[in-house]
């Protein structure tokens, strides 16, 4: 049950990123390009988004407990520090060069195109590479935990 | 290359993917960020953590063919630029979301959705950043 509930809610996830154009890099690179042909389809992207969670979510927690499995988060991350801005800056960095996204290239594996195969597998790459460097380097363990 | 704004497509698909955030918290209590469900798949801490995750992404990657087949929308997913700028961008996505600890739909649409000041000040710091090195990219070094 829980797995097809969430490959249900992937479903939904991946038509939703298809439809807004978020896996389109040109329509990406556009939106981050005010003084070139600006596209400002992804504010909407975003506003869809953050509006629809943000009631969704307000209903979520007022049940008691998931209804399918599990329990609600507790005591999720709240420290903001130099790790949290830095390390988003980079991502910002690498989003403007390569015009994807984690969240946006994982629906559009499903072309089969070797754009978005290849990046997911260059996003894999710097994970596992943070982790290597990180386990290696005491102060970095000692850093994130 | 301009690209075509889609404001009631892109707001339809931006609610969609708010659906399936909150689909899986009211369902199974989880955060929908992309990074944490491919770190849970590439690290995976027991079976049934990597299994739903697994399963997610699987239904990510059909919702490629049900668009075809049932509304026959083939959206396009390949950049004007080349492979290498695509793939240097990756390597440093991965290390930014994992430092960052998420990126837009983690941050972006979950995060922001409860009101997180962490997730808040990620995004400022991503959407700034990628602001400035297209800027960078486009207008100082013309590519």
């Amino acid at each position: 049950m829980t797995l097809i509930y969430a490959a249900l809610t992937g479903l939904v996830f991946g038509v939703g990123i298809l439809l807004s154009g978020m896996a389109d890099p040109n329509k990406v690179i556009n939106f981050f390009d005010l003084f070139g042909p600006w596209d400002p389809s992804l504010a909407f992207v975003m506003g869809g988004g953050l509006i629809t969670t943000l009631v969704g979510y307000s209903i979520a927690f007022r049940q008691p407990k998931p209804l399918v499995a599990g329990k609600f988060p507790t005591n999720m991350p709240t420290q903001i520090n130099a790790k949290l801005i830095g390390g988003s800056a980079l991502f910002g960095v690498g989003w403007g060069i390569a015009g994807f996204c984690p969240g946006a290239a994982l629906p559009a594996l499903g072309t089969f195109n070797l754009f978005p195969v290849v990046f997911v597998l260059a996003v894999v790459v710097g994970m596992i590479g943070v982790r290597v460097v990180g386990s290696q380097s005491a102060a970095f363990r000692r850093q994130i935990t | 290359m301009e690209t075509e704004f889609t404001p009631y497509l892109s707001l339809l698909g931006g609610a969609l993917i708010g659906v399936s955030a909150v689909m899986l918290m009211i369902g199974l209590g989880r955060i929908a960020g992309a990074t944490g469900i491919l770190n849970g798949i590439i690290f995976p801490s027991n079976a049934k953590d990597f299994s739903w995750r697994l399963a997610m992404v699987a239904g990510m990657v059909v919702a490629v063919p049900v668009l075809a087949f049932t509304v026959q929308v083939q959206p396009n997913v390949v950049p004007d630029f080349s492979l290498i700028r695509v793939i240097i961008g990756g390597l440093i996505v991965g290390v930014g979301v994992t430092l960052g600890g998420g990126c837009t739909s983690g941050h972006g649409i979950c995060g922001l959705a409860r009101l997180s000041p962490r997730s808040a000040v990620a995004v400022v710091s991503f959407m700034t950043a990628a602001f400035v090195t297209v800027f960078i990219i486009r207008h100082v070094l013309g590519l």
